[in-house]
């Protein structure tokens, strides 16, 4: 599999670290022990199209949100994960 | 006689140059351009191999990797190589080669009295037996399986070849090298594109060389060298001989073996024996070509029974004769050519039997060379002792009659070499006209030509080929003149049989997968057991199993299945094939992986003074750090260490801490940004005050820990814990890119740029003074505990002075940039020497921190909660950081968890173990009353005996209790007694000093 | 007449009569409108529990539902290892239950399985690595179960071919559990099948899940590719699959679905007697009845439902491959496969009740689900049985995330690709 970073170009998927599920959304620091559960533990772990989280660790260490067909491992997107952030927060104010 | 089956000329071998061989003991003689397979052929040597489970005599079935039978160890010792293919053997001067899998002798094989058992072993029979008595079967029944299980023997010591890995990239990659691959590999070479051809042989052409086919006037291989030479001058085109793919990965990613050195008897220097390439290509050629099928029937794996298309190639490329007087026994027109060849060659083809009615290709092919023709008839089985000597042919009424022979060449239709086609599990489909599946889904960016398509013709290969090639390289931007077919002979419109899957009538095994010695009968058997689907199949019969991967074999086990079960091919499943295509040695894939660069190994800036003063050293991860620094007469590193420790707590020491991770913290939100990853506010601290920092992971567990200082306003300087390094910063990021996206903030890893040095003792203050250039204030007033400056040594050397410390004695860490850490740590020794300075290493250092009660990773090992370090009351309760909601579940807060304490020894003289489980006094030795484990322990030369930290149920309600420490691992047993965790200086005078 | 038993006087005499007496394993069913239980997932953990389910809690109106072909999911692409080595309390009695029933199953089963108990040696590296066997194999004691530490001259003794001499890290020693082995793995499969259809369960196979029907918050039976069958009770037992099935009843699981790759090298002359794993590196080995060196390293650490690996992988655990024993190299990898693991959030798994009355799950079982068969074969048949956990499998509850009971051997938190 191969990567292509937006900031590097097309790399080896073996310079990345992987973390995750990126739909989940770290809850408000007020929100319950619940909500914070769901957050850290539960995931839809779909069959097709995921959003997910890596690391270009052995690269420019940024993170990246990666949306890729689990069945297929073909890779559809790679956004860098500070703008899908930042447009998420700028979402969640409008 | 020597080379007794050579044919008196032709072949593509160089008869200038012989070359000497040892088949099991005996030598022989080849020539340069021979595989092993080719000059045992060439020898009249038949019998080469015994089969796995019946141990029946076998001979060489085909010319290629796909080989069933002919495998043998190679070389010797270190060097001994098992199963490798005859076939593909390189012949080499002084080769040396043994038959596997045979005792005593391979003529002469006792285990062949496994034959007689026979009717008993069939498919799955051991999972029908062996079961009584229970005890047996590991002590008798399967030692004996496994003795007689395996092929040939792994090496007696470890390779001493190398190995290397390489990456390359391409436009467009050709996969084979026959017609079809060359002229796709001239197609896009000459737009300029970046190409690689490569091909598991060391002569490229596959069947140009292998038949005889007449291409622009000349023969076909020697257009086949001109195509290799005009491809060799183009110097964006690269070419890989004695290069397999193995696989094809995700990502256009394909793998590849070259083997580099194989056809020598030892690599030439600095040469790596075989080298794993992967290869990242845009668009691939798929032009691997097909594969022959034998036809199952009585004895067919008698030596002297080969595919039609093996028997071609010992003719026409090696120039020997695999027999001298041949039945060929075909259901295909292909078959002809064999037939041809054979006369060509001075054989004599003795009958030509066609499975089908009459077909006239086959027909003509006997009639011009005046063999004995039968149509509609098969072979019930090849007769002769350990080498054929003659078939029975049977025909519809059960007549049957004898045809003398010492060679059959058998065709049973082909079948696409298509398994690349399904590494990104893309099913094959089945095509009745060829009775042979072909590629179906194909991975995407590959292209499939020739006769892997089931192309079959010579000049299908070159058209489907030459457009495959151009294609590829206008997809990537390049277009060129192409690859126009040259000038071939018409060839006939060839017929394709579908079957027979199984003999008439049943005289003795008729074998579907000769490696693992898998008969009709078992296919027959696996059906009626009920293991019908092809997954069912192979994994009952083993069918497929065996080191060829079922080349030649699969198809036929499938048909067979779906004849018996009157289902069709497609309804009775695919074969699917997986990585790697044919087996790939495990040293080329760990590369140059192995013994100590195994991984990188780092060293700390003061590693080669440390070396210099007979330091011992200790991995720890990557690092090697020095654990002990042994002086004259000394022996025993606790002996040692404990001087070290005497040292520092009287005098003087030095450590280099440079392996802890360090992190350069920059920018107005870098204090939020640490509020929110830190348990304990960092927004207050002062500038030029550090700070004791502790770190949770989301779910609330401790994850790592460290001293953050506060060099100015907005800027931090963080140290982790040396493992857990790279895993702090990318944590740090995660929680600014993607948590925090808009905290003004940045992070760099400066762990590699600051060599960092602590110097701890009563006399520690004395040292940095000497150091510290004119003008700069050391005093506790000036800095006190925890206090940290900028400031210059040496001489105007830019460093920066912690005060801290983990020994518990006055201390200071002193950093300086990491091309200074040689000078720097020889300058505080000898400023050290008038206060009797000594460096100490890991060993002390460890043993320091225990006794200060200081927790290290034995205790943040992943399942420890703040509290259960003692940390509960740093949590803050005025901010959100990482793992504040999930420390407070109910499993967390438990005040029953087990928490950080003390132990020492009742008898002060016993021993402590870290690993020990806590148990009541007087409570059984059972889980139920298990209340904790020993997580570190040392021989505190502070307090003259050993002490111990660990994790106790309430531990901290419980001092003065004894409690016993049981370590039945180690047979141990002992009284100890709960104390604080801290055994020096419990109120921290010394380090404030 | 036909042949039921199998024995070696039934090899025998079947062997007189061109083996012409012997009985399809199992029969292939058609499903019928209802059952008491329907299992699905035909893998070993259906199986397994449909048998006990027959066999030890008296339910014999049970079917399994098999998308594919019975024992085509993990149960055939594993590194056929059992052990009961584990850390933590919630595992170890539970993982010895299993131990004890593998110890048993030929004979219960009627079928031979090739348990073979070789031993499981987890080398050491490092006195911290040492302390932390040490603590564990104590706490396997405290449970009864065997385990001992070995010293470099008992290790040379019993593994000579590791790289004592020139390794990168030295070997200092090991975790032994002798009780551990190996396992064919198919035959777990098809050992249980056969011994649950000689009971009366049906296993139906090509019949693939494609719905729950849930009434008034009770099971009802399940919708399928050959149509809608009746249960009082479903079982799930689909790890790899686990979430997309358990989101057609609408529940939202601690699991991802990861990739783990495991080779096979061509076989050779016995080699290695036992099952080694490396402590400095990702990798472990055992060798099979067959003369193949079986062995595998780590996850690919990426969520995927592919069975097949990436290259790096591969290539990494051949490198521990060849720190740990060199004389391999000229050895060749023949085969490669990837299974798709229910990777749970603690590594540990989950075999409980579900806010769905009469549904009942058994998920999560990482890369350890095939040494778990019996167990949790018994387990869950027990849970389904009575509606109660087994004494041994009390802390697989699904609630222990929430509740902050979680079972994490590695100590590595909700991160599945480490576990």
């Amino acid at each position: 599999m191969r990567i292509a970073c937006p900031h590097c170009g097309l790399r080896g998927v073996d310079e990345f670290a992987y973390f995750g599920d990126a739909s989940v959304t770290r809850p408000a620091a007020d929100a319950a022990e619940t909500a914070f559960a769901d957050y850290v533990y539960l995931r839809d772990n779909p069959a097709g199209a995921h959003r997910e989280l890596w690391s270009h660790a052995l690269g420019c260490q940024s993170w990246l949100v990666v949306t890729r067909d689990t069945r297929s491992h073909a890779i559809e997107t790679v956004e860098a994960a500070r703008d899908v952030a930042l447009a998420r927060t700028s979402e969640a104010q409008s | 006689m020597s080379q007794s089956h050579r044919l008196p000329q032709g072949g593509l071998i160089d008869r200038a140059k012989p070359v000497s061989f040892a088949f099991d003991g005996k030598r022989l003689d080849g020539y340069a351009g021979d595989t092993l397979a080719s000059a045992l052929v060439a020898n009249g040597v038949k019998l080469v191999a015994r089969s796995f489970k019946y141990h029946r005599p076998r001979g060489i079935l085909t010319a290629g990797f796909e080989e069933p039978n002919a495998l043998v160890e190679l070389r010797s010792g270190a060097r001994r190589e098992p199963n490798v293919r005859a076939t593909t053997a390189e012949l080499f001067e002084g080769l040396e080669a043994r038959s596997q899998n045979r005792w005593p002798s391979l003529a002469f094989d006792l285990m062949a009295v496994n034959q007689l058992a026979s009717p008993a072993f069939v498919a799955g029979f051991y999972y029908k037996t062996f079961m009584w008595p229970a005890a047996l079967w590991e002590k008798l029944y399967e030692p004996l399986i496994r003795r007689a299980a395996g092929l040939g023997r792994a090496a007696d010591a470890a390779d001493p070849d190398s190995y290397e890995k390489a990456t390359a990239y391409c436009d467009v990659l050709v996969i084979g090298a026959g017609p079809a691959g060359l002229a796709a590999a001239l197609a896009a070479g000459r737009s300029g594109a970046r190409v690689i051809l490569a091909d598991d042989d060391f002569l490229m052409g596959g069947r140009l060389n292998a038949q005889r086919f007449e291409i622009d006037g000349n023969s076909s291989s020697s257009f086949a060298s001109s195509i290799v030479a005009e491809l060799r001058s183009l110097p964006e085109v690269t070419l890989l001989p004695r290069t397999t793919i193995t696989g094809v990965h995700d990502g256009g990613v394909y793998g590849a073996l070259e083997r580099v050195s194989d056809h020598l008897a030892t690599p030439a220097p600095h040469q790596p024996r075989q080298r794993f390439w992967r290869i990242v290509a845009k668009r691939a050629v798929l032009a691997t070509g097909a594969i022959e099928r034998p036809i199952p029937f009585g004895n067919n794996d008698l030596p002297g029974v080969m595919l039609a298309g093996a028997v071609s190639a010992y003719l026409n490329r090696f120039g020997a004769a695999p027999g001298k007087r041949a039945v060929v026994y075909a259901n295909n027109d292909d078959a002809a050519k064999t037939v041809g060849d054979l006369v060509a060659a001075g054989c004599e083809v003795a009958a030509v039997i066609d499975a089908r009615g009459d077909a006239p290709a086959l027909h003509e092919a006997a009639r011009a060379c005046g063999a004995t023709l039968v149509f509609g008839r098969t072979v019930a089985r090849a007769y002769g002792f350990q080498e054929v000597s003659g078939v029975e042919v049977s025909g519809p009424k059960g007549d049957s009659f004898n045809v003398p022979c010492d060679l059959v060449a058998v065709s049973g239709g082909w079948s696409p070499a298509i398994q690349l086609t399904n590494h990104l599990n893309g099913r094959p489909k089945w095509d009745e006209r060829l009775a042979a599946f072909l590629p179906g889904v194909t991975p995407p960016g590959m292209i499939v030509v020739g006769s892997a398509n089931g192309e079959y013709g010579l000049r299908d290969a070159f058209v489907t080929g030459a457009r495959a090639g151009a294609e590829a390289a206008d997809s990537c931007g390049f277009s060129g003149p192409g690859f126009q077919t040259p000038r071939l002979l018409p060839e006939p419109e060839e017929a394709y049989g579908d079957g027979p899957w199984r003999p008439t009538i049943k005289r003795g095994k008729a074998f579907v997968d000769f490696q693992n010695d898998v008969t009709v009968a078992d296919v027959e058997l696996s059906a009626r057991e009920g293991f019908r689907s092809v997954e069912h199949l192979k994994r009952y019969t083993t069918l497929g199993m065996a080191t060829d991967q079922g080349k030649t074999s699969n198809v036929i086990g499938l048909a067979l299945m779906a004849e018996i079960t009157g289902k069709s091919i497609p309804d009775t499943g695919v074969t699917m094939n997986r990585p790697p295509y044919t087996p790939v040695a495990i040293g080329a894939l760990g590369g140059a992986h192995r013994h100590k660069e195994f991984k990188p190994t780092r060293l700390p800036p003061s590693h080669f003074w440390a070396e210099e003063q007979g330091a011992v050293f200790v991995e720890t991860g990557q690092w090697m750090r020095a654990a002990y620094f042994p002086r004259t007469g000394e022996t025993d590193w606790l002996q040692i260490a404990t001087r070290e420790i005497n040292t520092v707590r009287s005098k003087v020491g030095v450590y280099d801490a440079s392996t802890l991770g360090k992190i350069d913290i920059q920018g107005p939100d870098a204090a939020t940004l640490l509020d929110k990853v830190y348990v304990n506010a960092f927004a207050s601290l002062g500038v030029g005050k550090a700070r004791y920092g502790l770190m949770l992971r989301e779910d609330g567990m401790a994850m790592d820990d460290g001293t953050t200082t506060r060099l100015g306003e907005n800027h931090y300087y963080m140290t982790t814990t040396t493992a857990n390094a790279a895993g702090v910063m990318r944590h740090l990021e995660f929680c600014k890119q993607w948590l925090w996206p808009e905290l003004d903030v940045h992070m760099t890893s400066v762990t590699d740029q600051w060599a960092q040095y602590a110097i701890a003792g009563p006399r520690s203050r004395d040292v940095v003074a000497a150091l510290v250039d004119d003008g700069f204030d050391v005093s506790n007033e000036a800095l006190p505990y925890m206090g940290a400056t900028e400031l210059t040594v040496c001489g105007g050397v830019k460093a920066r002075l912690f005060r801290l410390s983990f020994s518990g004695e006055l201390a200071y860490e002193l950093a300086v940039p990491a091309r200074y850490g040689d000078a720097m740590i020889r300058a505080i020794v000898k400023a050290g020497e008038p206060f009797g300075i000594c460096p100490y290493g890991a060993e002390a250092l460890a043993i320091m921190r225990i006794e200060k009660g200081h927790a290290a990773g034995p205790e943040l090992n992943g399942m420890t909660t703040g509290a259960d370090l003692g940390m509960g009351r740093m949590m803050s309760k005025k901010k959100d950081f990482i793992g504040r909601a999930m420390a407070g579940r109910e499993g967390l807060a438990d005040s029953a968890r087990p928490v950080l304490v003390g132990f020492r020894p009742v008898d002060r003289s016993a021993r402590l173990r870290s690993g020990a489980h806590f148990l009541p006094k007087g409570a059984g030795n059972e889980a139920a009353n298990d209340e904790g484990y020993m997580t570190s322990t040392a021989y505190s030369p502070s307090n003259g005996h050993w002490i111990g930290l660990g994790f106790l149920s309430r531990g901290s309600e419980r001092m003065g209790e004894i409690v016993r420490a049981y370590d039945p691992v180690r047979a141990g047993d002992i009284e100890v007694e709960v104390v604080s965790p801290v055994f020096v200086d419990p109120e921290g005078a010394r380090l404030r000093a | 007449m036909s042949t039921d038993r199998y024995s070696i006087f039934s090899v025998l005499r079947e062997s007189l009569r061109g083996h012409s007496g012997w009985k399809p394993a199992w029969r292939d069913a058609e499903p019928k409108a209802a059952y008491d239980v329907v299992i699905v997932g035909g893998g070993g953990h259906g199986l397994a529990t449909a048998h006990y389910l027959a066999s030890r809690y008296g339910i014999r109106n049970v079917a399994v539902v098999e998308k594919g072909w019975i024992g085509g999911g993990n149960v055939g692409r594993n590194t056929t290892i059992v052990r009961s080595n584990y850390l933590l309390p919630g595992n170890i009695p539970f993982y010895e239950h299993s131990m004890k029933l593998w110890e048993g199953l030929e004979q219960d089963l009627n079928y031979n399985a090739m348990v073979s108990q070789r031993g499981v040696v987890n080398l050491f590296h490092s006195d911290g690595q040492r302390d932390a066997y040490a603590r564990r194999g104590n706490a396997m004691r405290l449970h009864g179960v065997d385990a001992e530490l070995l010293d470099v001259a008992e290790l040379k003794r019993i593994l000579p071919m590791l790289d004592f001499d020139n390794a990168r890290f030295p070997i200092k020693g090991a975790l032994r559990q002798k009780r551990g082995g190996t396992v064919r793995h198919d035959a777990v499969a098809w050992g249980y099948a056969r011994a649950a259809d000689g009971r009366g369960v049906d296993i139906i196979q090509n019949c693939e899940v494609t719905g729950f029907r849930i009434e008034d918050g009770r099971i009802r039976g399940v919708e399928t590719t050959r149509g809608f069958i009746g249960a009082g009770k479903v079982g799930l037992a689909c790890a790899g699959n686990s979430s997309r099935v358990a989101q057609m009843a609408g529940l939202r699981l601690p699991i991802e679905s990861h990739v783990l790759q495991a080779f096979v090298s061509e076989g050779i002359k016995p080699f290695i007697d036992t099952v080694c794993t490396f402590g400095a590196g990702h990798f472990y080995i055992s060798q099979s009845d067959k003369g193949g060196l079986v062995f595998g390293g780590d996850l690919d650490g990426y969520n995927s439902y592919a069975q097949r690996g990436s290259l790096p992988t591969v290539e990494d655990v051949c490198e521990g491959g060849m720190a740990l024993m060199p004389s391999i190299g000229r050895v060749k990898m023949l085969r490669s496969w990837g299974g798709i693991m229910d990777m749970s959030m603690d590594g540990s798994p989950i075999i409980d009740t579900t806010p769905v009355d009469g549904l009942y799950l058994n998920a999560g079982w990482c890369y350890g689900g095939f040494k778990a068969t019996p167990a949790s074969g018994d387990c869950f048949a027990h849970l389904i049985a009575r509606d109660a956990p087994h004494l041994v499998a009390t802390a697989y509850r699904l609630d222990r995330f929430a509740r902050g009971r979680t079972i994490d051997e590695k100590g590595v938190g909700a991160q599945p690709n480490l576990h």
